[in-house]
């Protein structure tokens, strides 16, 4: 198993802040699937190595969260929100087309490993669905038109592109530079 | 008829959270008096800031509605073990969006609330354990951490005073349960986020590494900051007796314009909300239910009466769109406040789908451990989806009760009554609706796909 020496330092870091290490786990966890995409029984045993636990220790988290994985989703994974107020307003039909346009059942991935789709539970965001998430980045209002479009986007690799989402971090941005 | 005036919000909270010249960098926010609250109440007694707390009267918005004054009493301090601070930022009851909004738009609200109240209950250290999905609200928290400690806010010797407190943002990973403050602190401990059985495991006496430990939401604790800056009896002031301060609803569902709205506690009814706040519903719809504080509370139908007397000895005679939005009121209707999550739902929804839908969500969220929630979830959401596929039968309804009832209570965390509140109402409520889906076998003509 091979972790770049930046993931190496961020993990070390991650470890001091705990009173106890043990938990750091999700932490970790987190870091080497960021790098890696999934945590395997390899990546377990390290991390269990690390933490002084037992592989157990590892496997017992990595199969219990949803988002831990034990296979990588593809490069570009897409979570739709399935719970009620999302529902409400047409997440089934959001889903049901971007599996059409991205070629791939919800809960696979795509045969070229490109694309994968996640039906999830609540996104926490329920005043704006329905709701998807691209990657990090949360998008609002997705109907079932507007998945068409964000589908073709993602197929484009022009997501990063797009106004469509939410992200708190690039609003403050621009304000900050407006108004230097 | 008189035309009625729109409710007018009143932010404290989210005060700021939504100006356009806003951000979420420290110096905006110092620029509005923050960290203001901080620098005072660092100069006061500890017990002090308890005091206010308790006089304010201020209960958790969380879900459960304990007084925060009364659960920082319960804390263990004899014990002479390290004393812990969680803010609760897991977010994950369906129909609830709130501490989405502080954690991205004012995180240095959030800092400043648990540093006051870390201070005052003089914790060891303080953690946010945020949802994963909230990916960039972590990388704003820590952002905003790093700037707070090196301004001096939080840390090493906090603005001179000899008090020291870190604060960490620990992910959890998707699960549901790890809101449930037990099955959180298991999680924070690195282990499967299985609830502790309570008694003995109080958080206040045997919490984090079986050390005292106060766990509150994220709104709660920004609360704190604004109890310490107006002080306890002006906050007690703010909305009704016991229900105190305001609330932040979230309104999603088949409104015009769903959203999130700060209130005084009570200053509004629930029709208010949907028809004056909401914009009311879509063309040509009328209302058919609502659920009032996120999946977990008890499903309200349009049609119905609540009667009953009041604790004060009065006695209220409601239709659901009376019901007073604070803690209390849709208690006496028969349900809860919750998380503050109002989901609304029009005549062209199908309510046995919508149970479904409810459902799939509590049988996916289960921790396992506790066979009646383990197994009575997973049958609930088997039946219901099988109704909705061709294959409903009559005797269902009264399945779905049975199962549902010997869930409620016989659990070891609260996620037992969440699971089966949702079930126990909407078949009682509703019974029609399900009766007909065993004659017809057919989605309700308008109605979305709701599983
Ligand atoms: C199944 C379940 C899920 C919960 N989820 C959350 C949650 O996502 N966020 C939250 O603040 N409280 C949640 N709670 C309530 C917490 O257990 C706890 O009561 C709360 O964090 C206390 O904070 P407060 O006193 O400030 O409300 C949940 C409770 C249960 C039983
Ligand atoms: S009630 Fe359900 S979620 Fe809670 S501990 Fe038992 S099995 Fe787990
Ligand atoms: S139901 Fe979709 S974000 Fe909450």
């Amino acid at each position: 198993m091979k972790l770049t020496e930046d993931t190496i330092q961020k993990i070390d870091e991650v470890i001091s802040r705990y009173p106890d290490k043990r938990s750091a786990s999700l932490m970790v966890i987190h870091l080497v699937q960021e790098e890696l995409g999934a945590v395997d029984l390899e990546a377990s045993e390290w991390i269990a190595d690390l933490l002084d636990l037992q592989p157990i220790n590892i496997r017992e988290l990595i199969t219990f969260y949803p988002m831990l994985r034990e296979t990588p989703w593809g490069e570009t994974h897409v979570r739709v929100c399935r719970t009620l107020p999302c529902a409400l307003r047409g997440s089934y039909a959001t889903c049901k087309k971007l599996e059409e346009k991205l070629h791939v059942k919800e809960g696979c991935v795509s045969s070229d490993g490109k694309h994968s789709i996640e039906f999830m539970e609540c996104l926490a965001d329920c005043g704006e669905g329905p709701v998807v998430m691209v990657g990090d980045q949360t998008f609002e209002n997705i109907d079932e038109g507007k998945a068409a479009k964000l589908a073709q986007l993602i197929l484009d690799d022009k997501v990063a592109d797009t106004k469509e989402f939410t992200s708190y971090e690039k609003a403050v941005e621009s304000i900050q530079s407006s108004k230097s | 008829m008189i035309s009625k005036k729109i409710p007018k919000e009143r932010r404290v909270i989210l005060k700021n959270a939504d100006n356009p010249s806003y951000s979420n960098k420290i110096t905006c926010y110092i620029k509005e008096g923050g960290y203001d609250v901080l620098k005072k109440s660092i100069k006061k007694k500890p017990e002090e800031i308890g005091e206010e707390v308790l006089k304010s009267g201020v209960r958790g918005r969380g879900g459960a509605g304990f007084p925060t004054g009364m659960k920082w009493k319960f804390l263990d301090r004899k014990s002479g073990k390290p004393i812990y601070l969680i803010c609760n930022a897991d977010e994950s009851e369906p129909g609830t969006f709130k501490d989405r909004q502080i954690i991205h738009k004012d995180p240095h609200q959030l800092i400043e609330g648990m540093m006051i109240s870390a201070y005052a209950i003089q914790a060891k250290q303080a953690f946010i354990y945020i949802r994963a999905e909230f990916f960039e609200g972590a990388k704003i928290l820590n952002r905003a951490i790093a700037e707070a400690k090196a301004k001096g806010f939080c840390g090493e010797n906090i603005l001179g005073s000899g008090y020291s407190c870190d604060l960490v943002v620990h992910r959890g990973a998707g699960a549901y349960i790890c809101g449930e403050e037990t099955g959180l602190i298991e999680s924070l401990e690195g282990k499967r986020p299985n609830p502790r059985i309570k008694p003995p495991y109080f958080p206040a006496v045997l919490g984090l590494y079986q050390c005292p430990t106060i766990v509150n939401n994220v709104e709660t604790l920004c609360n704190v900051k604004h109890i310490m800056e107006m002080g306890g009896e002006t906050f007690s002031k703010i909305g009704k007796p016991n229900n105190t301060g305001t609330r932040i609803w979230c309104v999603s569902g088949q409104v015009k314009n769903p959203g999130y709205f700060e209130f005084e506690c009570g200053a509004l009814t629930l029709g208010e909300m949907i028809y004056d706040v909401c914009g009311g519903l879509l063309p040509g719809r009328t209302l058919q239910a609502v659920i009032p504080g996120g999946s977990s509370a008890k499903i309200l139908r349009a049609d119905e009466r609540f009667k009953g007397t009041h604790k004060d000895g009065t006695d209220f005679d409601w239709g659901i769109e009376d019901i007073p939005l604070d803690f209390d009121g849709p208690m006496a209707a028969g349900t809860m406040s919750g998380s503050g999550g109002i989901v609304v739902m029009d005549d062209t929804v199908d309510m046995v789908e919508a149970m479904a839908n409810i459902n799939a969500f509590y049988a996916h969220e289960s921790c396992g451990q506790c066979t009646p929630c383990r197994e009575g979830s997973l049958w609930m959401k088997k039946i219901s989806s099988r109704m909705c596929s061709g294959d409903a039968r009559e005797e269902d309804a009264d399945l779905l009760l049975s199962v549902a009832n010997q869930i409620e209570g016989r659990t070891i965390c609260a996620f037992g009554e969440a699971a089966a509140w949702p079930t126990q109402s909407f078949v009682k409520k509703f019974r029609k609706d399900f009766l007909k889906k065993a004659k017809t076998q057919k989605r309700k003509k308008d109605s979305l796909q709701l599983i």
